[in-house]
């Protein structure tokens, strides 16, 4: 008995030492004083507390970098150009850069690490991220799996977005989740009413962030997003636009049509939604006000598996079939594309397929 | 409590400088701890392409061998051996290495950014070479060990490793694998290879008794 006390108690002794030591390891050696961050050649600078990585140096002067894995080094969205200051490519950073981006000095901020004063360049349009806090308007059941939830704002009371782009959602620690993640979501919300955030949000089974948003979150409940961000919306042109986008993926057009509405925007657009059963299909009667508000837009619902009860007169079949069927010459057309990868690959290959030049095409992955 | 820096065992030749020195060629050559146990092979195998590679985890490897035997003997033989808990060695060898690697991966990090960077995953993987508690628990075996001793001993084990790492990635880099048959390209070229390099180290036993 007594050996086993001394046995455990050593043990415990050791490690518990042994932690102190790191403790103070670490204090002393991984402070590394004060250094300076030069912002796009002066225009701006700060001064952080060194020993943390560039991306929560940032952050902390609330300079926000998308990032949607919080800083583990596997979404490789916070790349930034680091010009002096930031050593050598991590192995972690490898596959996330191109050849081109190694040579321009593309880093991971999230895996650099502040240890001396830094030379880095932001775009502008980042500068322009604010972190919003805002509480919960209402909840929508628009099918089974999806919701449409508006944010109503609280601090800063307004939003500037291009119609489009996207906001990172924080979704607290809860349950089993120990630490607040960000997931991003594209803003369906009509530009014209900047006091409100509004977002379609499919539940991904077993995804932390919408098991949270359906199981957690009710009219009222405070939330803290950060954004805009992203670079997808509507280009110039004047031949036909062709939105494709299924489930969640309509959030952008959302807001695309109704900024085209409010503009009386007259390109002739044509929407193809892709579902596979009637329960799929959601927000009908808006999408009927967009095509009868706007000069030339047609609302294209296709179902690939109807169930055998579902009364459909509609277009059937795989979205690129039926975008296919419907454009055999796409040579003067503009493509809007919104969903996972692999739907948005297949789409490129039937445009692409059909003489749409690459330049005329734009997509914005759910990754 | 005085530190017994060195006992020197009835019978050995010479004295202490040159006990310590034949520790250091048996443990380097004889009883070479990759060549003869095959220890801390998952690095050897993954790491031995390149030479430059080879020589950044060697050089890793024997210095925490070397500094984390020291250690270990003074935890065995001040905090496990008295309170009769030797039972506990191989758990609490495990703890200080990890942790020793940790402090000196901060150290290198904030003294030497030039070493950190070129040793980069290297030193982290040295936590799990077992190579390294391999060498501090077969120190526990050897009879009227001092701290020099031990010191020397896995100094001699590591540098054994580093040996037999820079003559196997020589040999990777010479060896033209499109002439191997498909199945033995890699891994088992490279155990093959090993084999005959361990069959030459046995010579060396006849060079030093010990």
């Amino acid at each position: 008995m007594t050996t086993f006390l001394i046995a455990v108690g050593t043990l415990c002794a050791i490690c518990v030492g042994l932690s102190l030591v790191l403790v103070v390891a670490d204090r002393y050696l991984s402070d590394y004083g004060r250094c300076r961050i030069t912002i796009n050649g002066g225009s701006r600078s700060l001064d952080v507390r060194g020993g943390q990585s560039l991306l929560n140096a940032l952050g902390g002067e609330k300079i926000f970098i998308p990032s949607a894995c919080g800083g583990r080094g596997t979404c490789g969205l916070c790349k930034l150009r680091v010009r002096s200051g930031g050593g050598p490519v991590l192995p972690t950073e490898d596959p996330h850069l191109t050849a081109d981006e190694r040579r321009d000095g593309v880093r991971l901020s999230c895996q650099v690490k502040v240890r001396n004063d830094l030379d880095i360049e932001i775009p502008e349009h980042l500068f322009s991220v604010r972190e919003f806090a805002a509480s919960v308007e209402t909840m929508e059941d628009l099918t089974y799996d999806t919701k449409r939830v508006r944010l109503a704002l609280v601090a800063p009371p307004e939003i500037a977005f291009v119609p489009g782009q996207y906001i990172q959602l924080q979704c607290p620690a809860y349950g089993d989740n120990p630490e607040p993640v960000y997931r991003a979501y594209s803003l369906s919300s009509d530009p014209a009413d900047p006091r409100h955030a509004e977002m379609l949000i499919r539940l991904v089974p077993k995804g932390i962030c919408t098991t949270w948003v359906f199981t957690r979150l009710k009219p009222g409940t405070p939330v803290t997003f950060n954004g805009p961000y992203g670079d997808f919306r509507l280009h110039d042109g004047t031949g036909e636009m062709i939105f494709i986008a299924g489930g969640s993926g309509m959030a952008p057009f959302c807001s695309i049509l109704a900024a085209m509405r409010q503009a009386g925007n007259p390109r002739p657009t044509r929407y193809f939604f892709g579902a596979k059963a009637v329960r799929d299909l959601f927000l009908l009667d808006e999408m009927k006000r967009f095509e009868s508000d706007l000069p030339d837009f047609r609302f294209i619902p296709a179902l690939s598996a109807p169930d055998p009860t579902d009364l459909w007169n509609g277009e059937r079949g795989l979205i690129t079939d039926v975008v296919g069927r419907h454009y055999p010459d796409c040579r003067d057309k503009q493509a809007y594309l919104c969903g996972s990868p692999g739907m948005i690959d297949a789409c490129i290959n039937v445009l692409s397929g059909r003489g749409m030049p690459p330049e005329n095409i734009f997509y914005d992955k759910f990754a | 409590m005085t530190v017994p820096l060195a006992v020197t065992t009835p019978g050995a030749p010479g004295g202490l400088a040159a006990q310590l020195l034949i520790i250091f060629l048996a443990a380097a050559l004889t009883d070479n701890i990759l060549l003869t146990r095959f220890l801390g092979m998952c690095s050897f195998l993954a790491i031995s392409r390149q030479m430059k590679t080879s020589l950044g985890l060697g050089v890793a490897v024997a210095f925490v061998t070397t500094v984390t035997a020291a250690i270990n003997y003074l935890v065995h033989r001040y905090i496990t051996a008295p309170l009769g808990v030797e039972f506990l060695d191989l758990i609490v060898f495990i703890v200080v290495i990890a942790a020793f690697v940790q402090i000196l991966e901060m150290a290198v990090e904030r003294f030497s950014p030039a070493l950190y960077f070129a040793l980069g995953i290297f030193l982290p993987l040295i936590t799990v070479n077992c190579a390294i508690l391999g060498v501090s628990l077969f120190m526990l075996n050897k009879q009227g060990y001092g701290l020099w001793q031990a010191l020397v001993y896995g100094a001699g084990n590591g540098v054994g490793w580093l040996l037999a790492i820079l003559l196997m990635a020589g040999i990777r880099q010479k060896l033209k694998e499109d002439k191997i048959p498909a199945g033995l390209r890699g891994a088992p070229i490279t155990l093959i290879i090993s084999g005959i390099i361990a069959l030459g180290f046995i010579g060396f036993s006849g060079m030093v008794k010990f």
